[in-house]
């Protein structure tokens, strides 16, 4: 098996599994119908990408796992996500900073990924950042009129970028592994992607009259299997079915 | 391949594309899945197995199994012998596939169909051109959401006759 390859398709899997599972917690109690409506279609998204990157993590380890086993059936340890994704949602604003910090990501990855050496990456960063930009269409429409909206709304989004900020700088950490695919062109260089995701951000903070809060070392270590408590609590919600009734199908 | 199956699998393949042609798309019923562009192609094997190339819409839309045994359903149900349904991820499907019929019909559903083509999509956070009332043909509309009651979809508002309407959108 090709075990970098397969920890890194986890990374990015996990990523969107997590994320779009936290936004399906909105489902029911979002601040208004259409609001309920778009965060539910963004985790649709998600746990699309997640599907066809855990389906093929599955087949790049070889031991017959499909994307339920490996979604349902591993351990807090096991997963590989950045915990900025992992985050709660918090207040509306909250979610929407979270949002626009990983959608702005996604998105210069996945441009970047649709021309990589693995073809199977390259198909599935292809047709997933055609969404991605729709997501952060929404999302940064949001954080614009919230940012340049009421004093309130301006304190509470300020304040939710400032608390998530720390954990953006896990997303760009360089390790073996991200150095690794970047040589055999199955992913771009990370620096590359924060160069372009940083210039991003800096537009839309502009826009949304928010301060960018300064780069700070981090000691976050999602992709490497290392969480936050929060994940724990997903995993519980996200699991119980697949672990208390095993092999259940709809 | 001998030459005699020639016409044969020449029939086959034209028998599963009339039967294709009749597979509603489950959430938009007044599009087929050929005026929605789903289908790749259909291309014989040298074992005689027909292969149908089949695109998702989006990576999540719960309808791409509907369609997956609807289309699997057609064509057993056809009689074109041996087929395989494959899945095609790339190239990536996109709203400009979607055929001029298939465009007239959802503009006669109510649904306004793509204004863009995709070659503009490169930063949709500038692409803001009004979009016009399907009922009124007002452009004063604005949009209330970008996501609606499928995936594909936008919700939009006309300020003129004050109906609410959708949006296919490009992608």
């Amino acid at each position: 098996m090709n075990e970098p390859l397969f920890r890194y398709v986890l990374r990015l899997g996990d990523l969107s599994l997590v994320l779009g599972q936290r936004l399906g917690e909105w489902v029911g109690h979002a601040p208004a119908l259409e609001e309920d409506l778009g965060l539910a279609n963004v985790a649709l998204d998600l746990i699309g990408q997640a599907r066809l990157l855990l389906t093929y993590a599955g087949e790049v380890e070889g031991r017959g796992r499909d994307e339920d086993a490996i979604a349902y059936l591993r351990e807090h340890g096991e997963y590989l996500n950045a915990i900025l994704a992992e985050q709660p949602n918090g207040d509306f604003g909250q979610t929407i900073v979270r949002q626009v910090l990983i959608d702005a990501f996604q998105l210069e990855l996945y441009e970047r990924m649709s021309t990589s050496t693995d073809e199977r990456l390259a198909a599935i960063a292809a047709k997933s950042v055609k969404e991605v930009r729709y997501h952060l269409r929404y999302s940064s429409g949001w954080l614009v009129r919230l940012g340049d909206g009421t004093e309130e709304s301006h304190a509470r989004v300020q304040s939710a970028l400032d608390n998530l900020w720390p954990y953006t700088v896990e997303l760009f950490a360089e390790d073996e592994l991200d150095r690794l695919m970047a040589e055999q062109g199955v992913a771009p260089r990370l620096d590359e992607v924060h160069a372009a995701w940083s210039a991003r951000i800096e537009r839309i903070l502009a826009e949304a009259t928010l301060n960018r809060p300064k780069d700070r070392p981090h000691s976050w270590h999602g992709k490497r299997g290392q969480h936050s408590e929060h994940l724990g609590y997903i995993l519980a919600e996200m699991q119980h079915l697949q672990r208390a009734y095993p092999g259940a199908r709809w | 391949m001998n030459a005699a199956a020639a016409p044969v699998i020449a029939e086959r393949i034209s028998l599963a594309w009339d039967a294709l042609a009749a597979v509603d798309d489950p959430e938009i019923p007044t599009l087929s899945i050929l005026d929605l562009g789903l289908i790749r192609g259909i291309t014989p094997r040298a074992d005689g197995i027909l292969e149908v190339g089949l695109s998702p819409t989006y990576v999540g839309c719960p309808a791409t199994d509907v369609i997956r045994r609807s289309v699997e359903e057609a064509l057993a149900g056809a009689g074109v012998g041996g087929f395989v349904v494959t899945t095609v991820l790339s190239p990536a499907w996109t709203s400009d596939w979607i055929t001029a019929e298939g465009r007239r019909k959802l503009d006669l559903y109510g649904i306004v169909p793509p204004e863009h083509s995709t070659a503009s999509l490169r930063d949709v956070r500038r692409m803001n051109r009004p979009i016009a009332c399907p009922r009124c043909h007002s452009t004063d509309t604005d949009c209330i959401s970008e996501f609606g009651s499928t995936p594909c979809k936008a919700l939009h508002r006309c300020r003129t006759c004050l109906e609410p309407f959708e949006y296919f959108k490009c992608i």
